[in-house]
């Protein structure tokens, strides 16, 4: 059992959650995992580690409000238990001193950023960081990625916030303007894939960090594998961090989807649970 | 196999009084005419809707009848063909006089899940293949796999939940990693030596294949849950949700004060077939479907963790992996869930018993096949699969016929999902986080006789070791371990005096 000692939401629908886990705050770095499983029937769904406080022997996660769990998740309170979680999975973030590295994060993708951000600034990068948003609303992370950004540009599709336009159009400005030694991408597939493309036009080496179906975490099962030049690999063993100029966003997108009937049906019958309680 | 016959203490064994008594009670003629008992089965269609147990078990007046076939040899051979040198005359012989509590204290001797393996060990290739019925009288040999399941599920049902004798306790930290058989025999031969054992698992339940690989049906989790349970009982503590190599290291570990560990991590990555389409979604591996039912609840509807069934089910390969998948697609609902092997009956290596119950149930095998592409619909999930015929060539290196290629015999077949039960390779997460220990060149740790790794003190059994075997054999290095550890402990306690 892991005790929430703290949540918050950021936005309406992003909840930031600090879980009880000394071993996990200890063992983390910058581009680790968990998986989690709210209550005995469950599914396992993953989420970054957002940030973690050794000290305190906790570590943050960030969740946005799309299905039966995140929602489970986002209504659960400090003080409350999440039964079963694990980690740090994946391998962590090749983090070292390249120069300027660009971090461009999409939505929720933000907060899988923030550590990165942070890890690449204290190694010495100049760091020049986008998040975006649909609108102001939806920014998250603004505050703690200014404290580790040489320079942070917010953009939103309404320009209700910061620049308005897409993430790619802030990267190609900042490509253009000066020398990007790396990039970094997080955030929905979609995104990945046009922000994989517009570094590619310009020959600059990209990371993407996937968020794949997953259920066990430990490469057992090879529900989140994809094609990375050609070659498949699996996200919690491999990634989830990978070239993002190899890596088959398409079959990615349609993997997500897998089993998209079946969760509208559940998220369905749990919005329906939830009013009767309501009702009552 | 494993475990040299240590034939004196047998004999000794076999002269007591009463074991001289009962032998003579009916004459070896007698016993040989005497067929071999019929394990009785849930109804064939009516365990493929459910989760029933297919086999239920024999009575006490069948597992009696079964005992009176067992001569009590005077060079038990049967003893030989099992991984973990069960003492199989005397267990049977206590059984015939009656005593069938007796009987589990002898199977617990060397054993610490005998409801487990009486269920899912190949007896037929092990103890039964060896015994004297089979090697000199071309007769089907005496039920030991049936009566030890028997003798164990009596003793659960019947017995008080007694365990083995434990040594002392001497307060020295031993870990485990991994809670499947070969962990578990670990944890309750070192509990017997008095240490205190820790098991870490990494998934939320314990058990590790024995729980989210074989299914309800051929293993009930109830009986998995009660044999560790008496492990707990043995004072071994176990915590999930650790994944040593990441929550923390080994070396972290042995500043908790751990002086040995046992990697029992499992052959946890699944093998595909790196063929065109392989990654629609719709195509999963054995391990991800048997996990999203077994382990998640897939398919139940109080459960959330979706799976992918449907009416047209293929499940690629011939092992008890590739049974438990189609069998399961079954009972899921499939109209057609069909077994797809290259080579013939003949050579599958699942156990006869899973095929057999697979025909019965209604399974469809497509043998001298494999499938060399899939295809989708626009939303990227497998709707069909293009299959080439196969002929069987020269034998290769196994021993086993080659399957070769029919040029020109491609065909389709519609279907809803599929399964790949290609075979599984070592977990990679201890190998990555400790660059110096010795590997082959299929990733799994190398090991000496007493199943110690390269690095002193850190031992490894099981499929981390063996790449993919059955639950006894990781059973066999578990006991095997546990001596190492033992003797490597206690010669460094030795040493440190």
């Amino acid at each position: 059992m892991f005790k929430i000692i703290e949540k918050k939401f950021l936005s309406e629908n992003v909840a930031k959650l600090v879980i009880e886990a000394p071993y996990i705050a200890k063992s983390r770095r910058a581009g680790h995992f968990i998986i989690l499983r709210i209550d005995k029937n469950g599914e396992r769904i993953p989420l970054t580690i957002s940030d973690a406080d050794v000290e305190k022997g906790t570590i943050s996660l960030i969740v946005q409000r799309v299905g039966v769990s995140s929602h489970k998740l986002c209504a659960m309170n400090a003080g409350d238990f999440i039964l079963d979680v694990v980690g740090p999975l994946g391998k962590a973030t090749h983090i070292a001193n390249v120069g300027t590295v660009l971090c461009a994060g999409g939505g929720v993708g933000v907060a899988p950023l923030f550590p990165i951000v942070q890890a690449m600034k204290l190694a010495g990068n100049r760091v020049i960081t986008i998040i975006a948003a649909r609108n102001k609303d939806l920014v998250i992370l603004e505050n703690e990625m200014a404290e580790y950004s040489d320079e942070l540009i917010v953009m939103t599709d309404d320009g209700s916030k910061g620049t308005k336009g897409l993430v790619t159009q802030g990267m190609e400005e900042v490509i253009l303007r000066e020398k990007i030694h790396q990039a970094i991408v997080i955030g929905p597939a979609v995104m990945m894939k046009f922000a994989a493309l517009t570094t590619k036009k310009y020959d600059i080496h990209t990371l993407a960090s996937l968020n794949t179906i997953m259920v066990d975490g430990t490469g057992m099962c090879g529900a989140c594998r994809v094609s990375v030049g050609g070659k498949t690999e699996f996200v919690c063993v491999d990634g989830p961090e990978f070239d993002a100029h190899k890596v088959n966003f398409d079959e990615m997108l349609s993997r997500l989807g897998a089993y998209k009937d079946k969760e509208s049906e559940n998220y369905e019958a749990y919005v329906k649970s939830c009013e009767a309680i309501s009702l009552n | 196999m494993e475990e040299e016959l240590n034939e004196e203490y047998y004999k000794a064994e076999r002269k007591t009084e009463w074991r001289d008594k009962l032998r003579k009670e009916i004459k070896a003629k007698e016993r040989t005419d005497i067929g071999r008992v019929r394990m009785p089965e849930a109804d064939p269609d009516v365990r493929n809707k459910s989760n029933l147990e297919v086999n239920k078990g024999l009575t006490l007046e069948m597992a009696i009848a079964e005992s009176h076939r067992c001569l009590d040899c005077a060079v038990p051979t049967c003893i030989v063909g099992c991984p973990v040198g069960t003492n199989i005359p005397k267990f049977i012989k206590y059984l015939e006089a009656g005593d069938i509590l007796g009987a589990a204290e002898v199977l617990k001797e060397n054993n610490s899940l005998p409801a487990i393996c009486g269920r899912v060990c190949p007896q037929e290739i092990q103890c039964e293949a060896q015994c004297f019925y089979v090697k000199k009288l071309s007769k089907e040999g005496a039920a030991i796999g049936h009566l030890e399941r028997f003798v164990a599920d009596y003793a659960r049902e019947h017995g008080e939940a007694t365990i083995p004798a434990l040594a002392e306790p001497n307060g020295i930290k031993m870990a485990v990693i991994g809670s499947g058989p070969a962990g578990l025999t670990v944890a309750g031969e070192l509990a017997k030596f008095g240490y205190d054992v820790t098991v870490f698992e990494a998934l939320h339940d314990l058990g590790g294949v024995l729980k989210y690989g074989i299914p309800e049906f051929r293993l009930p989790k109830s009986i998995v849950d009660y044999e560790i349970n008496t492990i707990k009982n043995m004072g071994v503590k176990f915590i999930t949700n650790f994944i040593v190599g990441k929550t923390a290291s080994i070396a972290d570990l042995k500043e908790e004060g751990y002086v040995a560990f046992f990697i029992a991590s499992g052959a946890g990555l699944p093998n595909f077939m790196n063929i065109p389409g392989e990654n629609y979604s719709g195509i999963q591996s054995a391990n991800e479907f048997l996990t999203r039912v077994n382990l998640m609840g897939g398919g139940n509807k109080d459960f959330d963790t979706p799976v992918h069934t449907g009416k047209n089910v293929v499940i690629i390969g011939g092992g008890n992996t590739a049974m438990d998948s189609v069998r399961t697609a079954k009972r899921m609902g499939a109209e057609r869930a069909i077994i797809m092997y290259r080579r013939t009956m003949e050579e599958m290596p699942a156990r006869a018993e899973e095929i057999k119950h697979a025909i019965e149930e209604g399974i469809e095998f497509i043998n001298l096949a494999s499938p060399i592409e899939y295809f989708a619909d626009e939303r990227g999930k497998v709707n069909k699969m293009r299959v080439q015929k196969m002929e069987l060539g020269e034998p290769d290196a196994s021993g086993r016929r080659r399957p070769v290629v029919i040029e020109g015999s491609e065909y389709d077949i519609d279907v809803d999902s599929v399964v790949i039960a290609v075979g599984v390779s070592p977990n990679p997460i201890i190998q990555q986080s400790m660059p110096e220990l010795e590997i082959t060149k299929w990733n799994t740790i190398k090991v000496d006789g007493n199943m110690m790794t390269s690095i002193p003190g850190l031992f490894a059994g099981g499929d981390i070791v063996r790449g993919g075997a059955t639950v006894i054999l990781a059973m066999g290095d578990g006991r095997k371990a546990a001596a190492g550890m033992h003797s490597y402990v206690q010669a460094d306690v030795f040493a440190n005096i």
